[in-house]
């Protein structure tokens, strides 16, 4: 990892609806053998045991940007505890920033993104969403909140796998899939889970998009999925995970979906980013994450970008490799996402 | 607006070898003057009082990161993260004012010429004037606090505005409402008007007889330092790599003027200080240069070459003939005039 990241104090994001087991995870990371120290950002301060030396308080205020834009929301209450951490720099190792079980983990995110003095000394690490393997299925029926946390999840711990049969863990997970397919996926019971998989993930790391690849690739159901494009669903398909359960249901969510986009044609860098641009100033409030590796004609570097609603940030990465193919890949994980309408405009965007 | 010219660097006046480097040993998150002695509060933990002869006196004041810190000349008051308000006065006694029973961040501080004391944690303000005590719930997180130059007044900056409140009085508190979150708030000192430095990289105002909105952007970074200028004829603002001046002489303020743009360098002023009795200010960069400028005409003098980090404090002292700095990194230095 570069100089300029790694010197930047890592911050995790936990969510998870009502009762999915947060604390439980917390207290976990903070207990294990790992030299470690963690400074623990919570709400409801005070009224849940967590045993840490470092503990602050939060009040989740969230205020709108003046920008215009009603989802350029930002966590201002987060802005002023990571400065007043900054004083404290060199006393903790990273920071766990605990959402309440009805927070949207977008302003957290975004407050990554717009805020220079939190980008100077802070990174964002991961969004990483506890699920309850029994009560997940319902609540995406009937509490949006929980399908957000899905949705915008890098790492999902699928807790209290213990309570259900084969069938419902199946079943949950294929609902999870149905929503974003792209995140890393963990089944715990009391949220055992090694804490590699859940810390120091980058995953908003631009140079490490790279090493998000097979998950990126993969979309959890398979290639079929991605070039033909067409939602059949209820068709039982191979899935290429290694555990052994037959024919996994593939659920589509009418509300949250993923889209993935590919080409091995070149892009035109002059059409992509004014539409990309256009696309999440459009319909920003319906993305809630977007990700991608570009290839632009007469370029030699590949580009590489990431987006929380309507913002974007985006760097070329580095020169392609002579033995890599040279194709672009794009992710939106959203609401209501118009497909056909993003389809169309990034094949605008291949040159001929 | 004045180009920065590279090959003006070598001809600059300097003052460089007149400055007393100060081996305070800590980050440097302000500095105060009582008196002729320079107290320089640290990011965390203590303040070091320097006397006229140099001698360094280190003082523990909080048992974590200082998180803010206000001066009335006769002491210092500071809030910690561990709950604590302390006052500090040049001999180095340290009195804890009040504790937060939950022990919550002390945010913000002001200080009132009566002896009146303001802080806030979190969404609560208090103030504790002549013995009693009183607090008030604001509708979010408390940004900043200042006292008006007359009578018991205190601005409270939050989400989409500022409460001006008067703690004696039952009437009730005044709003001022702008959009956006205020994390700072002064007073001009002839008390006309109140400006706040928002988390954009913009400032607000208001013109206090009428509530007159003015709106001051286009700033690159947000705006953690202002200064008036003697007599409050401008504001000095850092957050642009020149130090932003906002006329406010005439009785519209800033409104529909351009402000003045001095001593830019190629990097983002970080701290501004203005000189009690002269047009003269000083100003901290991002990249550790300390310049003194004259606000007529732009002319500087250099005090500080450019170091590892950012200046984070600027004083001068009450008769304007020592100026004090130091730096996120822990240098530190005064000089006599």
């Amino acid at each position: 990892m570069p100089e300029s990241s790694s010197s930047k104090i890592p911050v995790t994001v936990l969510t998870g609806y009502l009762g999915a087991g947060k604390t439980t995870l917390l207290n976990r990371i903070l207990s294990e053998n790992h030299g470690k120290k963690y400074a623990v950002i919570v709400n409801e301060f005070g009224e849940i045991g967590i045993d840490n030396d470092l503990i602050i308080g939060a009040d989740e205020e969230v205020f709108e940007m003046n920008n215009g834009c009603v989802c350029c929301t930002v966590r201002g209450d987060l802005v002023r505890i990571l400065d007043g951490l900054m004083k404290r720099k060199g006393k903790f190792d990273a920071i766990i920033v605990e959402t309440t079980g009805l927070a949207d983990p977008a302003p957290v995110a975004q407050t990554f993104f717009v805020d220079e003095d939190v980008q100077k000394n802070a990174r964002l690490d991961a969004v990483v969403t506890v699920a309850d393997a029994k009560w997940l299925s319902d609540r995406l029926k009937d509490a949006p909140e929980a399908k957000n946390q899905i949705a915008f999840a890098d790492v999902i711990v699928l807790n209290k796998t213990d309570l259900v049969s084969k069938a419902e863990l199946a079943e949950v997970e294929a609902r999870i899939r149905g929503i974003n397919p792209y995140a890393k996926l963990h089944r715990t019971e009391r949220c055992k889970v090694a804490l590699a998989d859940v810390l120091e993930r980058g995953a908003f790391d631009l140079d490490r998009i790279l090493e998000i690849e097979p998950e990126f690739l993969d979309a959890g159901d398979g290639h079929d999925h991605h070039h033909d494009h067409d939602h059949h669903h209820g068709h039982d398909h191979h899935h290429d995970h290694s555990h052994s359960h037959g024919g996994l249901k593939h659920y589509h969510d009418e509300e949250m979906q993923s889209l993935s986009l590919r080409t091995d044609k070149p892009l035109d860098a002059t059409k992509f980013m004014p539409w990309l641009q256009n696309l999440v100033a459009s319909e920003g409030q319906k993305i809630l994450r977007s990700k991608g590796i570009l290839a632009f004609s007469d370029d030699d570097d590949r580009y590489v970008f990431q987006g929380v609603h309507m913002m974007l940030e985006g760097d070329h990465q580095r020169k392609w490799k002579d033995d890599e193919r040279r194709e672009s890949r794009l992710v939106f994980i959203g609401r209501e996402l118009p497909e056909q309408m993003i389809r169309d405009g990034f094949e605008s965007c291949i040159t001929t | 607006m004045k180009q920065f010219d590279p090959g003006e660097g070598a001809s600059i006046a300097s003052i460089t070898d007149k400055v007393r480097p100060l081996a305070v040993g800590m980050p440097v998150s302000s500095v105060h003057f009582l008196g002729e002695t320079a107290v320089f509060v640290g990011a965390e933990e203590k303040a070091a009082i320097v006397g006229a002869d140099g001698e360094i006196l280190l003082v523990d004041i909080h048992g974590g990161a200082v998180l803010c810190a206000a001066s009335d000349g006769a002491r210092i008051v500071t809030g910690g993260d561990d709950g604590k308000l302390v006052a500090l006065n040049a001999k180095g006694e340290v009195e804890v004012l009040a504790t937060d029973a939950k022990r919550r961040w002390i945010d913000n501080v002001a200080l009132h010429p009566d002896g009146a004391v303001a802080w806030s944690a979190g969404k609560v303000s208090y103030v504790r004037s002549k013995g009693e005590e009183k607090s008030f719930d604001m509708p979010s997180t408390v940004g900043g606090l200042a006292f008006a130059p007359k009578g018991l007044r205190l601005a409270v900056a939050h989400y989409n505005g500022v409460t001006l409140w008067f703690p004696n009085m039952a009437a009730k508190p005044e709003f001022l409402e702008w959009a956006g979150s205020h994390l700072s708030v002064t007073f001009s000192p002839d008390n006309k008007f109140l400006v706040t430095g928002m988390h954009e990289a913009a400032l607000h105002g208001w013109r206090l007889a009428d509530n007159r909105h003015m709106r001051m952007s286009g700033y690159p970074g947000r705006v953690r330092s202002m200064s008036w200028s003697a007599g409050g004829k401008g504001l000095a603002t850092s957050g642009a790599d020149t130090v932003i001046i906002w006329p406010f002489a005439s009785k519209d303020g800033p409104m529909g003027k351009e402000p003045a743009m001095l001593a830019p360098l190629q990097a983002r002023v970080s701290a501004v200080a203005c000189h009690p009795k002269h047009d003269i200010l000083a100003a901290g960069y991002s990249d550790g240069c300390v310049l003194m400028v004259r606000i007529e005409d732009g002319a500087e003098i250099l005090v500080r070459r450019r170091g590892n980090a950012a200046v984070s404090a600027l004083a001068w002292s009450p008769k304007g003939s020592l100026l004090a700095f130091g730096t996120e990194d822990g240098d530190a230095g005064m000089v006599e005039l």
